[in-house]
């Protein structure tokens, strides 16, 4: 029997700032272990979380990227249990009043078809610190002889986005995740990255008949750690679940860990044994009230988002998918090809540009395009050169060299050194006359039959323009005056 | 000349005045201590040669021209707030031999403004308890009558003070632990309103409830050390970002135009005939110095123990988490983690410790939340309103501070009895009101062969510490009843 699959995502992502959410260390990856603490991310006897108001901004920022609510009142709460790595032995946490709540991450398929994913809520933690165990061979704590753990991560403000039930296979799931990733690299609040820790996800997956209304036993899938063992792990929980039904066995609902290097998930705990967290208002944080100025003020500074970019590209200007996905995914260089377009009014021609030749320039200096000497603004005057054939492509490609040499605006050159295209009628026939006086063996080549001749007849009226002609004017002039 | 027996007002004046040095009086001071100490046992740990070198580098200070509103007073510091350097205990096994990495926001306030630590404080194990006698670490004993208790949970802070070994004594307040230990030593002892001063470095027993406050011989040094550490600290994202008044300039010496209330429900016949006298004189003294006696009403205050009792072991069930044996204090080992967890929790706390924490998880747990926690909080917001709408018929309310003097030892056999010590000061804490205890007379109890002292308890507005005070002074100077009567401590020679 075929199943449909019913997949929701839970994500914690750390977010970027500069200190840690409840006290002044700083937030960074790969320090020497331990050197990054204080008694406040230690939970030293004593000691008091202040929460960093740059951690709420990003929380406002990320809510508006998506589309949720921020609602006007939030609190922190506490999820009690005791874990080593955890110095307090409770998480400062957002239970029932999170930051943000709903919201829809919208993202498109490789197919170029836009798909909606609704979130429930996302809330603002702090992370535990990391332990290491040694001694069992595995990484595992079972059968080790010590454990050390690092609290350099304790107390690293943390996100956790939790989606609706509204994925459908693996290929929707990995598309979700990095329709998210682009978009919260994009709003600035994370590196978002999977290797680094800074992204983690979680997939709750169950399978049901097509047609059917209600879910199937749901199981949680952890420990993916690229977004590729993400959708090997729901592939395989989706065969998993469904080779258990035809067999008409139950599903259990579990913790599952995914096992990378032999493609299976196996189980870790079984929820009957789920927690009782004892959640209540922190008492050591007062309850936040996120004014409509306060949101309004983050509004306004929020850059594109990558969902915007896909429907201006797309349906706007018409690019395909591949040209879209390239862009979007290279923020630095969508930002300096819009700004480019507000000057050349020309979209396509921009992209060509962009992704054609000062890609190639980027790739042959090593120097991105965002900081080369070439400005967004240079170049989209550039292109309406071009469009306006002020000058012909051959010139721009030459000036595009002279830009990326630092050499300033392409107008500027062009009027300094008298570039701009002739389509002077006059001055082209008297370049058109003189080729033709001067290459008579040609010219009756050409009238005999040689049709390829014509080609070397207008590279010689090129020529002697210096470049300047436009070529089609050229061709037509040339074909009047052979008879052609 | 350096005396012992000097208000921290006076010792700050003369250690300006370069009359006396801080040395000398911390010299002085650490004698008193090695005298008496064996007799009341007020101190965990003695600070006797950070203070000497402290009053040196004051001394060097005050000699540049510097001057200091608590030069070279000594200072006690109940053991559960941080002080660098220190063991810094909690009266607890769980942190006998924790060496705090840090100092208190109220502390350095303390320190900053001339004040010096002479020593940590004994208490209730993590401030649970109302006599002193849940220490895990040691037996502070009554000065008045060393058969009794100090009080608690800051019992070792009132010891000293009362025993002249400090001046001032930094105590915390959670349900009355100032002001009920304030009262059986014959000392004012204050909590300023929840928030005004800073929480960083006071290890937290009831995070929503805990305040610092200080425990003095006169409301003028209690002033003195209110307006030293009152004041928001972006450290405490629970302190109050609001300007703070000074209060010691503005003592006044009468009550005219003061509305003081007496609240119904706290009826003190039912305290017997002696201690209703001194709460009668006192109210009639209240009235000689020109206050008007309202009587007002707290319909809830009954609900206040119960209420407190969910509240502050919901709190510390959680707070008190950390103490694991993973990164700090007593460990004792296990095959695993979790035994060893389990190992080091059992055998670091001591059973009041264990109950609360027991009571507090039982308290939060799923399916019981909603009916205890949750209701416990809607009952303080009750309390609160009551408090508010008392207040709008009086400036001040007058209420004891405790039921009875000071008790014997181990005379509180069962928890609920020890609970009830605080009855009168619980309501004020739940609705973070300020409110200080004030020697207001004496009674020789029953079988008891010395007079006890009992304290007023005054209660004010949110905030409002500076009338709060200010009265508080007026009564003490009219009434004089501290003087009455002297310690049983006898100086013991070296």
């Amino acid at each position: 029997m075929r199943y449909e699959a019913v997949i929701g995502i839970e994500c914690h992502v750390e977010l970027k700032t500069a200190s840690k959410m409840f006290c002044g260390c700083a937030n960074r990856f790969g320090a020497e272990p331990n050197t990054l603490v204080c008694p406040v991310c230690l939970g030293m006897p004593g000691a008091l979380p202040v929460p960093n108001a740059a951690a709420i901004e990003y929380m406002i920022r990320a809510g508006l990227a998506f589309n949720a609510a921020i609602p006007s009142f939030s609190k922190f709460d506490r999820k009690n249990y005791f874990y080593p790595d955890m110095p307090k032995n409770y998480q400062i946490s957002q239970y029932d009043m999170p930051l943000t709540q709903g919201g829809v991450v919208r993202y498109w398929l490789e197919d170029g078809t836009l798909h909606e994913c609704r979130l429930t809520r996302i809330h603002l933690e702090e992370d535990t610190g990391k332990s290491t165990h040694a001694g069992s061979g595995d990484g595992r704590i079972a059968g080790s002889a010590y454990s050390l753990v690092d609290f350099n991560r304790a107390g690293v403000p943390l996100m956790e986005c939790v989606s609706e039930p509204d994925l459908r296979s693996a290929e929707e799931a990995v598309a979700f995740l990095e329709m998210l990733r682009r978009t919260l690299m994009a709003i600035g609040v994370s590196d978002v990255k999977m290797e680094e820790g800074s992204l983690r996800c979680d997939a709750n997956v169950s399978i049901r008949p097509f047609g059917s209304e209600s879910y199937g036993t749901k199981t949680e899938i952890k420990n993916m750690n690229s977004f590729r063992s993400v959708r090997r792990a729901i592939e395989s929980e989706i065969a998993r679940q469904s080779a258990m039904l035809d067999a008409g066995e139950r599903i259990v609902q579990e913790t599952l860990g995914w096992d990378e290097a032999n493609g299976t998930t196996i189980s870790m705990r079984s929820k009957e044994l789920a927690h009782d967290y004892r959640y209540f208002p922190d008492p050591d944080l007062v309850p936040m009230e996120i004014s409509a100025e306060r949101v309004s003020a983050v509004r306004a500074k929020m850059p594109p988002l990558p969902i915007e970019r896909f429907e201006r590209y797309t349906k706007a200007y018409g690019f395909n998918i591949k040209q879209t996905a390239q862009l979007i995914d290279a923020p630095e260089i969508a930002e300096f090809f819009d700004r480019s377009v507000e000057v050349s009014k020309q979209p396509q021609q921009t992209q060509n540009f962009v992704l054609g030749d000062l890609s190639r320039l980027a790739n042959e200096s090593g120097i991105a395009i965002h900081q080369s000497p070439v400005s967004p603004e240079h170049l989209g005057e550039l292109v309406a050169l071009v469009e306006a054939k002020t000058i012909n492509s051959k010139i721009a490609k030459e000036l595009l060299a002279r830009m990326w040499a630092g050499e300033g605006s392409p107008k500027a050159i062009v009027e300094r050194e008298g570039l701009a295209q002739t389509s002077d009628p006059a001055a082209l026939a008297r370049f058109v006359d003189e080729v033709l006086a001067a290459n008579a063996a040609s010219v009756a080549e050409y009238r005999a039959g040689k049709s390829n001749v014509f080609g070397f007849l207008v590279g010689a009226v090129m020529k002697s323009s210096r470049g300047k002609a436009d070529p089609a004017a050229v061709n037509a002039l040339l074909r009047e005056r052979l008879g052609g | 000349m350096a005396t012992i027996a000097k208000s921290a007002a006076e010792i700050a004046r003369a250690v300006n005045a370069r009359e006396c040095s801080a040395r000398e009086m911390i010299d002085a001071t650490m004698d008193r201590i090695a005298a008496v100490e064996p007799q009341v046992g007020a101190f965990l740990s003695v600070l006797e040669r950070q203070a000497r070198e402290s009053a040196d580098a004051l001394d060097a200070r005050i000699a540049a021209g510097e001057r200091f509103p608590l030069a070279g007073v000594p200072l006690a510091v109940k053991d559960n707030l941080a002080l660098d350097g220190t063991v810094t205990t909690c009266g607890s096994k769980m942190l006998e031999r924790w060496v705090a990495p840090y100092t208190a926001t109220a502390v350095r306030s303390m320190l900053a403004a001339g004040a010096i630590p002479v020593g940590k404080a004994n208490m209730d194990e993590f401030a649970m308890g109302s006599s002193c006698e849940n220490s895990a670490l040691g037996v502070t004993r009554n000065p008045y009558d060393l058969h009794r208790v100090p009080g608690g949970s800051s019992g070792g802070s009132a010891a000293s003070v009362a025993a002249h070994e400090a001046a001032i004594a930094l105590g915390s307040d959670t349900g009355g632990s100032i002001r009920e230990p304030a009262a059986f030593c014959n000392l004012v002892g204050f909590k300023p309103t929840y928030g005004r001063i800073s929480r960083y470095g006071l290890i937290a027993f009831a995070s929503s409830l805990d305040q610092i406050g200080p425990l003095t011989r006169s409301v003028e040094d209690a002033a003195l050390a209110y307006d030293a550490m009152a004041g928001f600290d972006p450290m405490d994202a629970t302190s109050v970002d609001r300007s703070v008044e000074p209060t010691a300039g503005t003592l006044r010496e009468d009550l005219h135009g003061l509305r003081i209330g007496v609240v119904k429900q706290f009826d003190t016949h039912k305290l017997g005939a002696d201690i209703d006298d001194v709460y009668d004189r006192a109210l009639h003294d209240l009235e000689a110095l020109g206050a008007e006696i309202v009587e007002v009403e707290l319909p809830t205050a009954d609900y206040g123990l119960a209420t407190y009792y969910l509240i502050a072991p919901a709190e510390c069930s959680s707070n008190l988490a950390r103490f694991d044996g993973v990164r700090y204090g007593l460990r004792v080992d296990g095959v695993d983690v979790a035994e060893m967890n389990e190992r080091t929790r059992a055998a670091g706390f001591g059973p009041e410790v264990k109950r609360r924490i027991l009571i507090g998880t039982y308290a939060l747990s799923s399916g019981y939340y909603d009916a205890y926690y949750v209701r416990a909080q809607k009952a303080r917001t009750l309390v609160a309103r009551d408090f508010a709408k008392a207040f709008e018929k009086c400036d001040l309310i007058a209420a004891p501070a405790t039921s009875s003097p000071a008790f014997r030892f181990q005379s509180k056999s069962d928890p609920y009895s020890m609970y009830l010590m605080d009855y009168y000061t619980i309501p004020m804490s739940l609705a973070g009101l300020p409110a200080l205890s004030v020697p207001c007379g004496w009674v020789t109890p029953e079988g008891g062969e010395r007079p006890m002292p009992l304290g007023l308890q005054l209660t004010a507005p949110l905030f409002a510490e500076r009338p709060l005070l200010a009265a508080a002074h007026a009564y003490e100077r009219a009434t004089m009843h501290a003087a009455k009567h002297g310690t049983e401590v006898v100086e013991v020679a070296r």
